[in-house]
């Protein structure tokens, strides 16, 4: 284990019935670095995400945030230590407004009133803040769910998918915010289908093919790699 | 001032008025009894999702929690409608995994459950103890006016719980569940403390309520304090009101239980009837209660 990883974790597995879902995956990360994932359909991403965040327990493995063992936390408690996450498919407490979606955060992290309004300014937000938030387009409520990630002070973000159904411009956008959070000390776990967007955001990225790594290291040396291109393409 | 506040004065006050010039005194009880019920399955099925059918098995806990304190262990009657409400949370611990279970699960779950509660009380082996099928006689301590008081009290205390949930970090957080307990998680919020919580103030109120009951009628055998109707009613009234609001389930259970006396006694052919239409039409026109007509003009209601 390397002694600065903010994130390490081993041989994690994780099955569903007869579905090998995560089959051994090990990887670290390091505070402010940002590590793409990506792999065909059903590969493991998502469930190396849910794992990571506590929606899942692991079968075996240890997930370690700086040395300490929090597999077994439940989902709040992870939260509390620094772990967060955006969804694929966006969850904002839909009923509620805009603003109450992130005082419900913040409450219970500790931020005060005014980190709301930084955080609704931040994910451009702030003339939303009324909205009930089954009211927002998909683009929107992605990003109150990354605000209501953020407003939690978070030292891993764990990013599904999130530019997926982004138009150019907001892609760019989301790109930049990214980009901000991760020079702000956070680790970023990003999944991604979009290789166009993940090439903007970092150099380093993580192969999966049947819950396992099959290649770490660049994207341009990935688009290369004889596997890689096995598991994309066929044979 | 908290909003809601002097809504809730309002309806305690009318209660603490009503006497006076009302007659009917069991009838004014009893709606206050539904009030309180109303307000118990509105704390939580309207702020966490969960919808108890079974919720009438804490009302039984309560009127048997009471009954048995002062019968068995000679409690005065205020502190036994603390063992009421004690009993009342108690079953709602044991039960506690099975907020586990989600929709109907739960739903049929509570319900399964309160049946066996209503067997174990009622079995006649068991009647040295809860007087079996042969039920409750608490003549020596009936005291109507007392009786009375005490669900005025447990009313107000019904709709503070509210008020506190619709003003409180608390409310947030268990609407935050409702909706996605899963982001809840990821907002920080501890959802299994959370919704237990919403679990057991829900059961102290069906407990206090029932243990209230158990006073006012004084005798009675167990299938009345179980019956699935009180459920049903309490959760009509809610629904017909609008959940997660505090007038809401005030409205629906004035109106609903008012027309159910009003024709409901006297003509129960047609009291089903219109029941009927009424519930299918606040499914289809209105599925969030009445009072969400009232917001959907501007108004703001409690």
């Amino acid at each position: 284990m390397c002694p600065s990883a903010l994130l390490s974790v081993e041989r994690l597995s994780k099955r569903f019935g007869a579905f090998a879902a995560l089959d051994g995956l090990s990887l670290e990360l390091a505070p402010g670095e940002i590590l793409g994932l990506v792999g065909p359909n059903g590969s493991g991403k998502t469930t190396a995400i849910n794992v990571i965040s506590g929606v899942y327990t692991a079968d075996s493995g240890t997930i370690r945030l700086e040395g300490r063992p929090v597999g077994n936390l439940p989902i709040h408690r992870r939260t509390r230590l620094g772990i967060n996450r955006t969804f694929q498919v966006p969850k904002p407490f839909k009923a509620l407004t805009v603003a109450e979606n992130l005082e419900v955060a913040a409450v219970h992290s500790n931020a005060g009133r005014e980190d709301i309004a930084r955080h609704l300014d931040l994910l451009d937000l702030s003339p939303l803040a009324d909205r009930q938030a089954l009211t927002l387009n998909s683009a929107q409520q992605k990003r109150l769910d990354l605000a209501r990630a953020m407003i939690t002070r978070p030292r891993l973000l764990l990013v599904d998918e999130l530019g997926a159904g982004l138009n150019p411009a907001e892609l760019t956008r989301m790109a930049q915010m990214l980009q901000e959070i991760a020079r702000s000390g956070v680790a970023l776990l990003v999944v991604e289908h979009l290789l166009g967007f993940l090439r903007v955001l970092t150099s380093r990225v993580v192969v999966m093919d049947a819950g396992r790594e099959i290649f770490e290291g660049s994207l341009e040396a990935a688009a290369k790699d004889s596997r890689v291109i096995d598991v994309f393409f066929g044979h | 001032m908290p909003r809601g506040v002097w809504f809730s004065v309002g309806v305690v006050l009318l209660f603490v008025v009503l006497p006076f010039v009302y007659g009917n005194h069991d009838l004014l009880f009893s709606m206050m009894m539904y009030l309180v019920l109303a307000q118990g399955i509105n704390v939580l099925f309207g702020f966490t999702g969960y919808l108890p059918f079974g919720y009438v098995g804490f009302f039984g806990a309560g009127a048997y929690g009471m009954s048995l304190a002062i019968l068995l262990l000679h409690f005065p009657p205020f502190a036994a409608l603390i063992a009421g409400a004690a009993a009342a949370v108690l079953v709602a611990l044991v039960l506690a995994p099975l907020l586990r279970l989600s929709g109907a699960y739960f739903a049929i779950a509570s319900l399964a459950a309160s049946e066996v509660l209503y067997y174990v009380i009622s079995n006649p082996h068991l009647t040295s103890i809860t007087q079996g099928p042969y039920g409750i006689n608490l003549a020596a301590v009936y005291d109507s006016s007392a009786s009375y008081a005490v669900m005025v009290a447990v009313l107000a205390l019904a709709l503070g719980m509210v008020v506190y949930l619709r003003n409180s970090r608390t409310g947030l957080a268990l609407q935050a569940i409702r909706e996605e307990p899963v982001s809840a998680g990821f907002a920080g919020v501890n959802v299994v403390r959370e919704r237990t919580r919403a679990w057991l103030m829900s059961a102290a109120l069906a407990g206090l309520a029932g243990g209230a009951y158990a006073w006012h009628v004084s005798v009675f055998y167990p299938k009345p304090v179980f019956d699935l109707n009180i459920s049903v009613f309490a959760i009509v009234f809610t629904l017909f009101g609008g959940v997660a609001t505090l007038s809401g389930p005030v409205v629906g259970t004035l109106l609903l239980y008012g027309l159910y006396n009003w024709i409901g006694i006297s003509q129960p052919q047609y009291f089903q009837l219109v029941f009927g239409v009424v519930i299918v039409a606040l499914v289809l026109f209105l599925p969030n209660g009445l009072v969400s007509l009232l917001r959907r003009v501007g108004a703001n209601v409690p």
